[in-house]
């Protein structure tokens, strides 16, 4: 073979990789955004801001909803993008307390899909309780987008002592999952043209301030909580692990997955622990505060399911290592891009 | 080569001349073509593979492969 | 999962795993060749288990990784066309051309759309008759049967806008080729369950009568894999060299034979390239002349770029099993699945891939 110049490093464009949460996208916001927005906060890159204005703490975050189809067994993109807004707060303590919801609309779209989209959110929003106290609307003209977008942001109190952080997380402690894996993603994939399948699956979209207020109120040793949205467990524990430095050690039969979410990854060559989420949490904990706070887990309706799913160790800093059911170790290694159905 | 997974045949028709069944993999349920196997039945188990059936699970097989390893777990313990 | 989960059962490999102990007394070198036995090893750290009598090498079995260049370039050539939509297998959106790739082509404004089965194209193709519909039809022996049933169908119901390009490859002539090959250290074969699923296994009889090898068609869990090198190990320290069928639940000596019969209609065998390797003769399925009028190569075309993969890749060695990922100086530094340098650290399926996902920690680990 003759040789050839280089390699397809050059990033000249975006691909639809660079939104799926993996390595791309952090590559993305390193390289394109963090030079121009000088912050030592924004550097932190937690799923929200934590900020001090007058005495307070306020957590600060922002989100953008692009999901197809827009209505899904389970839920909507406006239901969804008020519960994610609303984890994004609560996983960093925070009591949430408004929002704003900014639509980018395609000329054409039907009226009456954004009024069931508009009723579902504030529906949702009062179910938290949370106020939509601003917005916005702009229309893109036929062709430009994909019927709706929302992009919302929220603002919440974070209550006295509480600091939840990555840089908090270390060796020995426990990692607990607040549930079932892969609802949501193998949800919406069903419903995909090209891909589609039937199933009684329903996205598991759910607001879990609730949740999180009930863990903090049996321990202060929770030392960060994260949703694990795109990209799944495996992006958010990979996070997790490079900014603390540490490695994180799972159990594989400690992992709950529904039969449905196992037959459709299987059929398609995916892997669970790449699936999106969309009401689940992850928590680092002191390890003597597990047990207690799995308790306060379980009596949540949302995290009946809780489990230990593994530790923390210094070995191998940076990467997540997983123990399977063999009780051999395999790396579970950030993605590229999106997970991809695979033929082989 | 590679991916296919067995699956338990729930309906089975015929559009157009062509067999075409529902099937279902530990809970979700999706088509397949059934043409490749015109030997399986309703509730038989089918490899599927792109969408397509390419096999029908042989049960008899099965449960001999299994009961030879099970005989291979008794002895290690 | 019925059928799936007792195949995983760590108890009876632990047992399987104990037998393949004692029965090995020497040193056995073995092949796996179909990548999804390749991501079944690796997922379940297989090698770990096993005693270290026994090595596994991993062979060219996924055919997203052999995929020529000059077919990945023509393919992003069609689906560039604006009046294309060009639809594939997931898995070879990453697989990189010479200057680009087909999500980078879908990010010039290309419409490639992401199937889970070749119908799905045809269904697109009814959909829209102003557009023309072209589907990447690559694949060992498994997928033939369902590539030919949906341009068979296109044929039968004249649907004019619906065209396919070909990639299919054989496995059999790779197996001559590695066997031919002076590197070649392969003592023993397991063979492609679904592949042989389709096309039986008397092509592995003439093989292991012509090389006297011992070959085991094997399934794709854990327990199937482990029973095939079990299997293996037993013949080669008895010196057999015959045939031998693990995944009798699904494989029978014959096949699929209604599958063969659509694929006999619809493809011819022809030479084919392998990406990494070369040409290799009669090692692939085109389509026959009277389906001229489905062959996206004839309907489109494209002209052909001579393409030529980075100086690093050492693909070649690594697909015909003569060196491991871990010994390419570009692996896990310059060539990554981000930034992959040639398609085995693409595909999901390709060893440098599935050892750089599972198995880096060791090798950290070693390195320390």
């Amino acid at each position: 073979m003759t040789a050839c110049p280089v390699p397809l490093a050059a990033k000249d464009r975006i691909l639809l990789g660079h939104g799926s949460g993996g390595r791309l996208s952090a590559e993305l916001i390193r390289e394109v955004f963090l030079p121009f927005f000088r912050s030592p906060v924004l550097n932190q890159m937690d799923d929200q801001a934590v900020v001090e204005v007058g005495g307070s703490r306020l957590a600060f975050t922002t989100d953008s909803f692009v999901v197809k189809p827009l209505f899904f067994r389970g839920g909507n993109i406006g239901s969804l993008a008020v519960h994610g807004t609303v984890n994004d707060l609560a996983m960093g303590g925070a009591v949430p307390l408004f929002l704003s919801a900014g639509f980018i609309l395609e000329e054409g779209l039907d009226t009456a899909v954004l009024k069931r989209v508009a009723e579902a959110m504030g529906r949702a929003a009062e179910a938290v309780p949370v106020e939509i106290v601003t917005g916005d609307t702009k229309v893109v003209e036929k062709g430009c987008g994909d019927a709706l977008y929302i992009n919302t942001a929220g603002i919440g109190l974070v209550p006295e002592g509480i600091r939840l952080s990555p840089s908090r997380v270390r060796p020995g402690d426990c990692v607990l999952l607040s549930g079932y894996l892969g609802d949501h993603g193998i949800a919406i994939l069903a419903e995909r043209e090209g891909i589609r399948f039937e199933t009684e699956l329903a996205s598991d979209s759910a607001p879990l301030h609730g949740l999180v207020a009930d863990m903090l109120a049996v321990s202060r040793e929770i030392r960060c909580l994260r949703d694990p949205t795109r990209g799944g467990l495996s992006s958010t524990l990979n996070e997790i692990a490079a900014r603390a430095g540490v490695s994180i050690q799972l159990e594989e039969t400690a992992i709950p997955v529904r039969e449905e979410v196992r037959g459709a990854c299987e059929m398609l060559g995916l892997d669970p622990l790449y699936v999106a989420n969309e009401g689940k949490l992850v928590a680092f904990v002191a390890p003597d505060a597990a047990e207690r706070i799995l308790t306060a887990m379980r009596r949540h309706r949302l995290g009946r399911d809780a489990v230990l799913i593994g530790t923390v160790s210094e070995k191998h800093p940076g990467l997540v290592v997983l123990r399977s059911s063999f009780g051999t170790t395999r790396i579970v290694d950030m993605l590229a891009g999106d997970q991809l159905p695979r033929i082989c | 080569m590679c991916l296919a997974i067995p699956g338990k045949i729930v309906e089975t028709k015929e559009i157009d001349g062509i067999r075409i069944g529902r099937v279902q993999f530990g809970g979700v349920t999706r088509e397949a073509y059934l043409d490749f196997v015109p030997e399986a039945r309703l509730g038989d188990f089918v490899i599927v593979h792109v969408g397509f059936a390419i096999s029908r699970v042989d049960p008899e097989e099965a449960v001999r492969t299994y009961r030879l390893l099970e005989e291979m777990g008794r002895e290690e313990a | 999962m019925k059928y799936v989960d007792e195949y995983r059962d760590p108890r009876l490999a632990k047992a399987l795993v104990g037998e393949i102990r004692r029965a090995a007394t020497q040193h056995w070198v073995l092949m796996e060749i179909c990548g999804g036995q390749t991501h079944t090893l690796v997922k379940y750290g297989i090698e770990e288990l096993l005693p270290p009598e026994v090595e596994l090498v991993h062979g060219p079995g996924c055919p997203v990784c052999v995929t020529p260049l000059e077919i990945i370039d023509k393919a992003i050539a069609i689906a560039s066309l604006p009046d294309v939509i060009f639809v594939s297998y997931g898995d070879m959106l990453r697989v990189p051309g010479s200057s680009s790739d087909l999500f980078r082509g879908k990010a010039s404004g290309g419409d490639v759309r992401i199937a889970y089965s070749p119908m799905e194209a045809l269904r697109l193709a009814r959909e829209n008759p102003a557009r023309r519909v072209v589907f990447f039809a690559v694949g060992f022996e498994t997928t033939a049967p369902a590539n030919a049933m949906a341009v068979w169908q296109a044929k039968r119901e004249g649907l004019r806008n619906f065209s396919m390009l070909v990639s299919h490859v054989l496995v059999p002539p790779a197996i001559r080729l590695l066997w031919a090959s002076p590197g070649n250290r392969v003592q023993g074969f397991i063979a492609p369950g679904h592949v042989c699923t389709v096309m039986g296994f008397t092509e592995y009889e003439e093989l292991a009568r012509e090389y006297n090898v011992p070959i085991v068609v094997g399934g794709f869990e854990p327990l199937d894999l482990l029973e095939a090198i079990l299997m293996l190990v037993r013949q080669l320290e008895q010196g057999q060299t015959k045939v031998e069928n693990q995944y009798a639940r699904s494989v029978t000596r014959l096949g699929n034979e209604a599958a063969r019969r659509r694929m006999a209609e619809v493809f011819e065998i022809c030479d084919r390239s392998w990406r990494g390797i070369g040409p290799i003769a009669q090692s692939g399925y085109r389509l026959r002349a009277e389906y001229a009028a489905h062959d996206a190569e004839k309907v489109f075309g494209v002209e052909t770029i001579t393409a030529s993969e980075p100086a690093e890749c050492i693909s070649a060695l690594v697909l015909q099993g003569l060196k491991k990922p871990v010994e390419c100086g570009a692996f896990a530094t310059r060539c990554t699945p981000e930034n992959p340098l040639g398609a085995p650290m693409v595909s999901s399926e390709g060893a440098c891939a599935a050892y750089y996902q599972y198995r880096r920690h060791a090798l950290v680990g070693a390195a320390r």
